[in-house]
């Protein structure tokens, strides 16, 4: 049983549209992913393709205009917003991105006792603090005092001392220099190690195949495959679908070959494959009706070409 | 000890700027009124003017020394107030330092329970407003609030005035003091009573500001990143305003408070005119009507220290309690 | 990304045109506001104030909406007549300063000390309260109308001369300024073509909020019996004269004029409010 199973979720988020009408911009579409314990599985994708928002529909702290559908589940139990607002800090640790997520006017050592649900409270700060080499002074500061790979290293140690087993990493990497990065995603190889899951939001492809198992590859508010680490080798071969493997390609040492075209807007929901408008293997097919998700060489993939 | 030796530059830089201001003040105020039309010795003698001869104006004129030239006055008056001498009231026929002190405690009273009262009242009420934003409640308090920006203070005195004393009689009508009672034998609790009508006005005056700031304040805490996270940790509901708001939105209303003042020194003169409440606010208007040129520029200068002093308070309160301004990175 | 999702906050209150019908609904509902007001205006210009003490002191009735007062003058006609006399005053005053806050505003922008200078001037009037300024004005001035228009007009400039300061500053480091000063155009005819057609809706904007703070100070002032003479139908001079009638039970000679003005100064900051958010939606949460 996985610890994490996401079926068809899709949120759209409620809109006015003049006096009395409303109407629903679709920004996440009929996305699959499980995340098992003791796995890192990196979720990635460019800006805009609703990394973030599958995290906040995990945790339900979504703003209350979003609609959602589709299932999620936690050990094979239902996320009702009540299972949610329970598991909330208990079961599910969000890392966020960067020290603005920390209050700027609470000692950091405080808001890390506050994450800490179960035991005593300083006692599990300062092993996790310890734990990340942080110093016991460190706890008296406040956010703005703290360098970029310490304010990192207290968010971990934040979603560590909270005794979730379910972490979710949003971006935890960008703008921290190659040594502090590499470290900040060894802590999340040593989390699944001792037997949590991890869920590693990113849009770094090179970083995240260092610490995954599992790679989700997002496009257009859907997943549009889910590969293991070892298929990103090569020519890119193994993968399934074009825009994985133009991801691959675009990389500088598998030929910085760019991939040319923008994404479709947020919101805009052709009733076609997403992707086809830049993919060089479409056809008619793809322009009728959107993929739907096959199994494929112990993968996922949304691709009606894909082999 | 590191936030005391930061401070104290910046109050001694604080005590230049005040004398500085207060030098520019006495000299603007005393400059233009040396040019005003209003004659101080007519005003001085008021409605008697038919009776007095020309002698006795100008032995008047020599007595408060207005025969002098402008600079010659200034210079005297100036050289006074440096000793701690600021003048004789015409009207009170006492020092101004004097008709200050006794005026100023009266309002004292006044504004600090008012000011206490508003900023209370109005910081909860943007708190309720900005935890139940977009909601009905969240609506009529912001309605109400802009209405009471709108309002006549003085307007709102005499509709409260009307209200309570008029119709139900459970207050006076006016006066610090009931009339005919000698001023040691007023008791508190009467004092109390005189104060209710006086500081409801000016509380309710001074709630508006305070309730849109602390609601949009907290509004914006309220969609910022570091709650968003907060939430991700479990927190909800009051314990996640207590935790997180109100540590970040308390400093910039207390701030705020301190900076208003200047309002509520306004707000006093007015609602002391409506309740004939004997305070700094009712001489402010007897001196500017009947032209008591020494207790205005008394009140000029005072209300320029008070206001300052508000000012230098909100400041300082940031020096000392945000971490963010009280220490440089470590 | 997270701010992603932070700005579908902004979808939900409503959409853009949504927002815009709301605003013209507004506008229009607090300019017929003001023009029912300008025709009541209009009509009891015309109106003889009567003086007939067989109509003394009636309660407001279907003939008398107001009711009348001690000398049987009907209050509906003196409330109109002294409301047009305070928005006389306060426009005229407000509009004054503004002149003063752009002209100081700009002079800020143009160099260091005149910056200075100004900033110091803005200190040096913040640095009392406000309506002791405005008596110790009116009283240097004399008193009268003259007394209260140019304490008003003093007294209100400080807060726009900052808007216009900051707004002038930025827009001498915009692009096309900058080209169009390396195009050989002196700041005289920049400030003309390029500088006033973005200065101008800060300028409306900040005028129309003026103008309610206006209204209400020169009421109060002249409440104080600091301003327009006793002989002149000023709401401030209605509403002390009504002071003396309160025991008796007269309340609609306060009520109904204060009430009035209330309406009348809600508008106008109504109206500045709206526009504020319609020409700057950014600024108009500050």
């Amino acid at each position: 049983m996985a610890l994490l199973e996401v079926n068809d979720l899709s949120i759209s988020f409620e809109q006015s549209a003049g006096w009395l009408r409303q109407r629903y911009i679709p920004v996440l579409h009929q996305l699959q992913l499980t995340v098992d314990a003791g796995e890192v599985v990196a979720v990635l994708g460019a800006s805009g393709a609703g990394k973030s928002l599958l995290a906040h529909a995990i945790l339900g702290i979504l703003p209350s205009h979003a609609r959602i559908t589709g299932e999620m589940t936690y050990r094979g139990e239902r996320l009702t917003p009540q299972r949610q607002a329970a598991l909330r800090g208990m079961d599910i640790a969000l890392v966020p991105q960067s020290v603005a997520y920390l209050d700027p006017l609470m000692p950091v050592g405080e808001q890390v006792r506050h994450a800490v649900k179960q035991g005593n409270k300083r006692e599990r700060q300062r092993e996790s603090f310890r734990l990340y080499r942080l110093g016991e002074e460190v706890e008296r500061r406040y956010p703005f005092q703290l360098s970029g790979g310490m304010a990192r290293r207290v968010l971990v140690a934040a979603a560590t001392a909270s005794g979730a087993r379910l972490i979710i990493a949003d971006e935890p990497t960008p703008g921290l220099d190659p040594d502090v990065m590499r470290e900040a995603l060894g802590r999340f190889r040593e989390l699944a190690d001792v037997g949590c899951g991890v869920l590693l939001i990113s849009h770094d492809i090179a970083s995240a195949l260092t610490v995954a198992d599992r790679i989700a590859v997002m496009y257009a508010g859907t997943v549009v495959e889910i590969a293991r680490a070892a298929d990103f080798a090569g020519d890119g071969t193994a993968l399934r679908h074009p825009y994985t493997r133009a991801l691959w390609q675009a990389l500088p040492q598998n030929g910085f070959v760019p991939l040319p075209g923008e994404p479709p807007q947020l919101g805009e929901r052709p009733h076609a494959c997403a992707f086809a408008s830049r993919c060089s293997a479409a056809t008619d097919a793809c322009l009728h009706e959107q993929p739907p998700v096959r199994e494929l060489r112990r993968g996922l993939v949304r691709c009606v070409h894909a082999s | 000890m590191a936030v005391i030796r930061q401070l104290v530059p910046w109050a001694l830089a604080q005590c230049v700027k005040l004398l500085l201001l207060l030098a520019a003040v006495s000299v603007a105020s005393f400059g233009l009124m040396e040019l005003s039309p209003i004659d101080p010795v007519q005003a001085y003698i008021g409605a008697d003017m038919m009776r007095v001869s020309a002698e006795q104006r100008e032995a008047i004129a020599a007595y408060w020394g207005l025969d002098q030239p402008p600079i010659e006055q200034f210079g005297r008056w100036l050289t006074s107030l440096l000793q701690g001498d600021m003048g004789t009231s015409m009207i009170y026929r006492t020092p101004v330092t004097e008709v200050l002190a006794e005026k100023f405690t009266a309002s004292m009273w006044l504004m600090g329970t008012a000011w206490l009262l508003s900023g209370l009242l109005g910081f909860g009420a943007g708190v309720l407003a900005a935890m139940k934003e977009g909601s009905w409640l969240d609506r009529v308090i912001q309605w109400v609030c802009y209405t009471l920006a709108s309002t006549p203070s003085f307007w709102l005195a005499i509709m409260l005035l009307l209200a309570f004393s008029v119709w139900l009689g459970w207050l006076p009508v006016g006066l610090g003091t009931p009339a005919g009672v000698l001023r040691e034998e007023v008791s508190i609790a009467d004092r109390l009573h005189h104060m209710i009508l006086p500081v409801l006005t000016l509380s309710v005056v001074g709630i508006s500001a305070i309730a849109l700031h602390t609601r949009e304040k907290l509004i914006e805490v309220l969609h910022s990143d570091y709650v968003l996270y907060a939430r991700a940790q479990g927190e909800r509901g009051l314990l996640l305003v207590w935790r997180h708001g109100l540590r970040n939105i308390a400093l910039p209303a207390v701030s705020l408070q301190f900076a208003s003042f200047s309002e509520l020194f306004g707000g006093a003169v007015l609602a002391e005119q409506v309740f004939a409440y004997p305070g700094l606010g009712q001489a402010t208007v007897e001196a500017g009507l009947r032209g008591d040129v020494p207790l205005l520029l008394g009140i000029v200068l005072f209300s320029t220290v008070f206001v300052f002093c508000g000012n230098m308070t909100a400041d300082m309160l940031y020096r000392i309690l945000d971490p963010r301004t009280r220490e440089v990175k470590a | 990304m997270i701010r992603k999702a932070h700005t579908f906050l902004s979808f939900r209150s409503t959409s853009w045109s949504a927002r815009r019908l709301q605003a013209w609904l507004s506008v229009a509902s607090v300019a017929l506001l003001l023009l029912l007001f300008a025709i009541g205006a209009l009509w009891a210009a015309g109106q003889p104030i009567v003086t007939a003490l067989t109509l003394r002191n009636l309660p407001p009735s279907a003939a008398y909406w107001f009711g009348t007062d001690w000398l049987g003058r009907d209050m509906l006609i003196r409330t109109l007549q002294g409301l047009q006399l305070s928005l006389q005053v306060g426009l005229a005053a407000g509009i004054m300063s503004a002149a003063i806050a752009t002209l100081l505003g700009v002079l800020a922008a143009s160099g260091k000390w005149a910056d200075r200078v100004v900033s110091w001037l803005i200190d040096l009037f913040l640095s009392m309260p406000h309506l002791v300024l405005l008596i110790l004005i009116s009283f240097i001035l004399g008193g009268g109308v003259q007394g209260v228009l140019f304490g008003v007009a003093l007294t209100h400039w400080p807060s726009l001369a900052r808007v216009i300061r900051a707004e002038t500053l930025q827009l001498r480091q915009a692009e096309f300024i900058q080209v169009s000063r390396r195009m050989g155009n002196n700041w005289l005819w920049i400030g003309w073509h390029h500088m006033l057609p973005h200065l101008l809706p800060q300028l409306l904007v900040g005028t129309l909020l003026i103008i309610p703070h206006a209204i209400l100070h020169e009421a109060g002032v002249t409440f104080l019996g600091m301003g327009l003479s006793a002989q002149q139908p000023a709401i401030g001079i209605i509403l002390a004269e009504s002071m003396r009638y309160l025991s008796t039970g007269m309340w609609w000679l306060a009520l109904f004029p204060g009430l009035s003005l209330l309406i009348i100064v809600r508008c106008f900051d109504r109206l500045g409010h709206t526009l504020q958010r319609w020409t700057d939606p950014h600024r108009a949460r500050n």
